[in-house]
Order: C-alpha cells, then structure tokens, then sequence
C-alpha cells in the first residue's frame, strides 16, 4: 500500500497514527512533549519564586528589654520571645562579658534546641542536630542552616534585643 | 537513520530529560525552601539554571521530532 508523505498529512493523523509501525513514535514524541512542558512549569515555578523575592519587604524589629544583666549568669540561660510571642529565643551568657542569643527553632524541622553547658553547644534533641554556641552555624545533623542570631545590645544594666539575623 | 537506531536515540534523549526535569525539581523545591527561610542569595542563579535545563529540555525534544520525522520518511521511503 502507498502512504502519503508523513508532512502532507493533517495534523490529526500525524498525532494519532494508525499505523502500527509508526504508533511508538508518537507515543514516545508526546510523552517526551509532556515532559518538557513539564520542565517549562518548573521554570516558571522558579521565576515566580525569583519575582515574589523582589517584593518580600525588610521586616522591622521592635527593641525588647530580654534581661538584665545580673539576672543570668556565666553558663546559664535565658528564654524569651522575639520579635513575636510566637518566637521562642535561647540566650546564653558564655562568658562574663560576652552574651549571644539566637532562635530556639532548629532550622531543620523546627524542635526547641537546648544549651549543651558540658559540651558547650547548643543541641536539638529530635534529629541530633548540634550547634555552634559562638556563631550558630551547623556542627552535626541535618539542619541545613544556621540558628537566627538575635542581636543584642547592652543599655546599662539591661540587655535589649534589636533585630535578628537571619 | 533506521527504525532500530531511532528508536534508541529517542528513548536515550527522554532519558536525558528525565533526569533533567529530576534536577529541576529538586531546584525548585530547594529554592522554594530557601526562599521562605529569608535567605534569597541562591534564588537568582537557581532561576538562571532552571532555564538553562529548560533550554536542554527544549533542545533535546527538537533533536527528538528531527529523528522522529527522518525515521518516518525512511519508512514511507521503504
């Protein structure tokens, strides 16, 4: 039987064929079209993303009296809640003069992490996630960042937090 | 090019966009995450090479319709 060149064919018989010996091209070509489309929606999902960035507005932060400095001392901590009572913060007073704070969140799945004093770092129970107590930044685990710093500033006797860092 | 080796070429390019699309999505979710934990420093190279992929996608599905067309003449030639 004579066929007719595959271009002179309406686009229909192209995409349907009835030709058993040509039927896994199509297959194939459509599926391969279905996977492309499928990675322009990706594309698009991470120019969507790069456009909401641009729009995102710089939070401002509140000052917060969060202790004073003879309320806690060298080892101890301090928990308390910025910039909202949604917040939890863990503040830890490593030496005399030297005082750091960051977000209580673990930046993997979000459990409260506690001060190690015997190991001197700050640990979360759920996935054994440990931190730095001097920067924050991840020493084990799958967090895959590091902690919030919360920033704090001295005022007297007082111990304000200004902002966070993320 | 025969129907054999056509074949081949085809299945080998969808396997590339495959694995392609995979390492997009895994972009996506990646810059997503980063995106709401306050941290937009990666999103603008993850935007520049989800495009990339896609152009690869785009490129690899017009090799594809190229064999696929060629391979069809041949047959109609037969």
């Amino acid at each position: 039987m004579k066929t007719t060149p595959a271009k002179e064919e309406p686009l229909w018989r192209d995409e349907f064929s009835i030709q058993s010996s040509t039927e896994k091209y199509v297959a194939r070509r459509q599926f391969a079209k279905f996977l492309v489309l499928t990675s322009l929606g990706m594309f698009i999902g991470n120019l969507w993303i790069l456009v909401r960035s641009w729009f995102v507005p710089k939070p401002l932060f509140e000052p917060l009296r969060v202790s004073g400095l003879n309320e806690i001392g060298v080892g101890e901590v301090k928990l308390f809640s910025y910039p909202t009572s949604e917040d939890p913060c863990i503040m830890i007073r490593t030496a005399p003069e030297q005082i750091v704070a960051y977000s209580q969140k673990c930046t993997h799945l979000s459990c409260a992490v506690y001060f190690s004093r015997d190991r001197s770092r700050l640990e979360c129970p759920c996935h054994e996630g440990y931190f730095s107590v001097g920067d924050g930044s991840v020493l084990q685990g799958p967090p895959p960042r590091a902690l919030p710093r919360i920033t704090l500033k001295r005022q007297g006797d007082d111990i304000i937090a200004t902002g966070v860092e993320l | 090019m025969t129907r054999r080796g056509g074949l081949m070429a085809i299945d080998g390019a969808v396997a590339i966009i495959a694995i392609l699309l995979i390492v997009q999505m895994w972009l996506l979710t990646a810059t997503l995450e980063s995106h709401l934990a306050g941290h937009p420093e990666p999103i603008l190279p993850a935007a520049i090479i989800s495009g990339v992929l896609f152009a690869a996608c785009g490129g690899l599905y017009l090799f594809i319709r190229r064999i696929d067309v060629e391979v069809r003449s041949n047959d109609d030639g037969d």
